[in-house]
């Protein structure tokens, strides 16, 4: 086995062994689930409304009117619950001095951090997946576009992977966990929040910049079924240079 | 085996090693001595090519510390002070784990995993989770997973730490056994340990390696002058007085009711002497034998000296 495969294998084994992965989960798929409810009987609601204004029944655009909120709503999900998933993955390590093992073991950094990393993103694509039963469920009731379904879960995927590195390179810098969580919520608070500033300074060089570096515009063009190049460089840049980060810190922490 | 030459190691300011230069042969023991903070777990850091040197050169197995880390690694078991366990393991799972990072194939590992059980005695406890054994069985699963990829080099950064006695036994007796057929560096700040199981001892003070080579030999290069102890059933009150008189006898130091501490000059053996003596005067021998330095007097006579010579610049 490749250490990389040694160290995914590990963490992911310790994520089922801890009600973590379970308890963030079941959170998540309750909340998506209830979002998905919601959705539909909005959609449903509106467009009773719309029979009995026009006397004809309109057909019922499931991809705008369902699918698109739920997934932006659960990249608000994500926000909150993807630090939990990372938290442990460095700090605890660190906190039990495990992380000597680790560095005093043939493997590099880049294992260890790749490792970890795909640990957690495979974990997260899992949870993911289980909440393809809406679709699925509403799919006999009404007729839909798969097409930006799929680029919508390739948005939330990447999304997520951002998220997960980013909450990597916080647990990275503390062996507290707790102190973990905070920094990587406030972390992708702050840059959720770059999309608002960059509305805000619209017509400015900042703005331009502020929206681009928010990972909230490249997220909406995927859930409306675009495949831009610029986006999917954005979410795996980011993905590879948080990791990146991961990496020259725990390099530099050999040094102390 | 294990080449140390000139490292030099810096937090910051704090200078944490100076110029420590030492080397172990293959199959050698070598006890790491010093109080705690005095360097030990640096320089074992360094030698497991998880922490660069500021300076100086460190090589294990014929490769370099620093420009060769991974065969560094793959040549050294380390176990820790703090021995480096996931608990929710069992103690199987845990051996596997390192296994693998440690690069033993798939189809050897079974068989490595065996081995290593059987060396540690862990088998009746292989199924157990780590967190719920002994403090004896946490440190045996810790040395275990330093030896399950069979390197020729074990750092053991205070093994014993933390152990009750009969473990701390059963610990030495373990590593007498991987003696040989392993070159073993030990760093302890308990002083018989190294006694105990080392073939030779450096003792690191503040950074500074202030003495190297075997134990015997150490005490008899800081022995000033042999002490002789005499335990006599009916000393007479001028026992001390006579003895004093002896040829060659510095002083006579009374340290019990009927013992007497004879001091005579650094060559001269004076327990023949002193036997006659006592048959002779009717005192009723009953105990006399070489008072030989322990460590625990060459490492604090070796350290005060060393603050005796830094002291006046």
């Amino acid at each position: 086995m490749s250490p990389v495969g040694a160290i995914a294998r590990k963490e992911i084994r310790s994520y089922f062994v801890s009600p973590i992965a379970y308890v963030v989960a079941a959170v998540f798929l309750l909340l998506t689930g209830l979002l998905s409810f919601l959705a539909a009987m909005t959609a449903s609601n509106r467009s009773l409304q719309m029979l009995r204004g026009q006397g004809n029944l309109p057909e019922l655009n499931l991809n705008d009117l369902v699918f698109r909120p739920v997934f932006y709503n659960m990249a608000v999900v994500l926000l909150l619950v993807v630090p939990i998933l990372t938290m442990r993955l460095f700090a605890e390590e660190k906190k039990l001095k495990t992380m000597e093992l680790l560095m005093t073991s043939p493997l590099t950094v880049t294992d260890i951090v790749v490792g970890k990393f795909l640990a957690a993103f495979m974990v997260f694509a899992g949870m993911l997946a289980l909440t393809a039963v809406g679709p699925l469920a509403l799919a006999p009731f009404a007729p839909f576009r798969w097409e930006p379904l799929l680029t919508a879960y390739l948005g939330v995927l990447l999304m997520g992977g951002l998220f997960l590195s980013a909450g990597i390179l916080a647990s990275s810098l503390t062996e507290n966990q707790i102190i973990a969580v905070i920094l990587s919520f406030g972390a992708l608070l702050l840059f959720w929040l770059f999309g608002w500033a960059g509305q805000v300074f619209a017509d400015s060089v900042l703005g331009k910049v502020l929206s681009h570096l928010s990972p909230l515009e490249h997220f909406e063009h995927l859930v409306k079924g675009l495949v831009a190049t610029g986006d999917l460089v954005y979410f795996t840049a980011g993905i590879v240079f948080l990791l990146f980060l991961t990496h020259r810190v725990i390099e530099s922490q050999r040094w102390r | 085996m294990i080449q140390v030459e000139h490292l030099t190691k810096h937090y910051g300011p704090k200078t944490a090693i100076a110029d420590v230069s030492f080397s172990v042969d293959k199959g050698e023991v070598l006890a790491f001595l010093g109080p705690n903070g005095a360097g030990k777990t640096t320089t074992m850091r360094i030698l497991t090519a998880s922490m660069p040197a500021t300076s100086g050169s460190a090589r294990v197995a014929g490769y370099d510390c620093f420009d060769q880390p991974r065969e560094v690694k793959r040549a050294i078991g380390y176990l820790p002070e703090v021995p480096p366990l996931y608990t929710e393991m069992t103690v199987s799972e845990y051996l596997t784990f390192v296994g693998r990072i440690k690069g033993i194939g798939i189809e050897r590992l079974p068989q490595a995993l065996d081995q290593a059980l059987e060396k540690l005695s862990l088998g009746e406890v292989r199924g157990r989770l780590i967190a719920n054994l002994s403090r004896g069985f946490k440190q045996r699963v810790g040395l275990a997973q330093a030896l399950i990829h069979d390197p020729p080099v074990l750092i053991l950064d205070e093994p014993t730490v933390g152990l009750d006695p009969k473990q701390i036994i059963e610990i030495r007796q373990l590593i007498k056994t991987l003696a040989g057929s392993h070159t073993i560096i030990l760093s302890t700040h308990i002083l018989p340990e190294a006694t105990a199981v080392a073939q030779r001892v450096v003792i690191i003070h503040e950074g500074r390696i202030v003495a190297e080579d075997s134990q015997d030999q150490l005490s008899a290069r800081l022995r000033r002058s042999e002490k002789v102890s005499l335990t006599l059933t009916r000393p007479t009150p001028d026992a001390r007085e006579r003895l004093q008189a002896l040829p060659g006898v510095l002083s006579v130091h009374q340290e019990g009711p009927a013992t007497f501490l004879v001091e005579a000059e650094l060559g001269h053996d004076l327990r023949d002497d002193l036997a006659r003596f006592a048959v002779r005067s009717d005192w009723g021998l009953l105990e006399l034998k070489l008072v030989t330095m322990t460590l625990e007097d060459v490492f604090l006579r070796l350290t005060q000296h060393e603050e005796g010579m830094e002291a006046p610049s």
